[in-house]
């Protein structure tokens, strides 16, 4: 875990791809309660003027958070997270889904040893999440 | 269909306790994919400090879904639930969820607006053990496309 000390304005943390497929939506669904048609029926999305079944924006959400819980190692040591879903991530019925790259920087040193990260997501080279950041303490 | 403006302040108090599962959380956290030890392994948990394994950081999301999703299809409110996106999401963290927390959710209108012919609704969820400890709040902005 890095410690507050080291850590310093500008930073970046370890990048990561996330591989989201049907069946990450799939379980999502059942594991958060989240049966919304958009998220597994393609004929109801295409309806709804959606290019097709798109993830969850709280799927979203958890994978762009494990670059932070992985940097810090201690998820409880989370104070805030926020995110704004500015655009859908469409999950085609393929087998192979599509892949969201997350990566974070420094951006503020806080009191209490906190650290505001912010955090950049994109999907087929389009921003997908806005104004991202996280909160985190560090020993 | 402009939204009804009457909601906001409207608070949503607690309907029943939740009771927070360990395997319900390996099962959340297996879904997103995340293998931090942490929310798997009670030994690792423990010897970080806590009582039993932890839940993912988003998985407060899940119980304040059960409050918003009675809020946002309450027919007086007048939300186009099949139009409906998720807008914005922010949690403030006082601790972690920790499997074995009895919690409950107290919930809140904070705003409700019209932008870009879109319906927007914030529902604000504060989530705390029976005995009262906070142990997290949660901003929910929902937005109904081209409804406004």
């Amino acid at each position: 875990m890095p410690t507050f000390s080291q850590v310093a304005v500008g930073d970046s943390i370890p990048a990561a791809d996330f591989p989201i497929t049907r069946l990450n939506l799939v379980q999502y669904c059942g594991a958060s309660g989240d049966f919304n048609y958009i998220h597994w029926s393609e004929s109801f999305a295409n309806a709804v003027g959606l290019p097709g079944v798109i993830s969850h924006g709280m799927f979203t959400m958890a994978e762009a958070c494990r670059v932070v819980t992985d940097w810090i190692g201690d998820p409880g040591q989370l104070c805030e997270y926020s995110v704004r879903f500015t655009r859908p991530v469409a999950v085609p019925d393929d087998l192979v889904g599509t892949v969201l790259s997350v990566s974070g920087t420094v951006a503020e040193k806080l009191d209490d040893n906190r650290v505001k990260v912010d955090l950049t997501a994109t999907c087929k080279g389009e921003t997908v999440l806005g104004r991202a950041y996280a909160i985190v303490r560090l020993p | 269909m402009a939204l009804n403006p009457d909601f906001v302040g409207r608070t949503y108090p607690p309907v029943g306790t939740y009771q927070v599962g360990r395997e319900k959380i390996r099962e959340f956290a297996t879904a997103i994919g995340d293998s931090n030890p942490l929310f798997h392994d009670v030994d690792a948990a423990s010897a970080a400090g806590y009582a039993d394994v932890i839940a993912p950081p988003t998985f407060a999301f899940a119980l304040a879904f059960k409050t918003m999703l009675s809020v946002v299809s309450d027919p007086e409110l007048g939300l186009d639930y099949s139009r409906v996106v998720h807008g914005e999401e922010k949690f403030i963290y006082a601790r972690p969820i920790v499997a074995g927390d009895d919690l409950v959710v107290s919930s809140v209108i904070d705003n409700i607006r019209a932008a870009a012919g879109n319906d927007m609704i914030t529902v604000r969820s504060d989530i705390a053990t029976v005995a009262g400890e906070h142990v997290v709040t949660t901003y929910s902005l929902t937005v109904a496309r081209g409804t406004a």
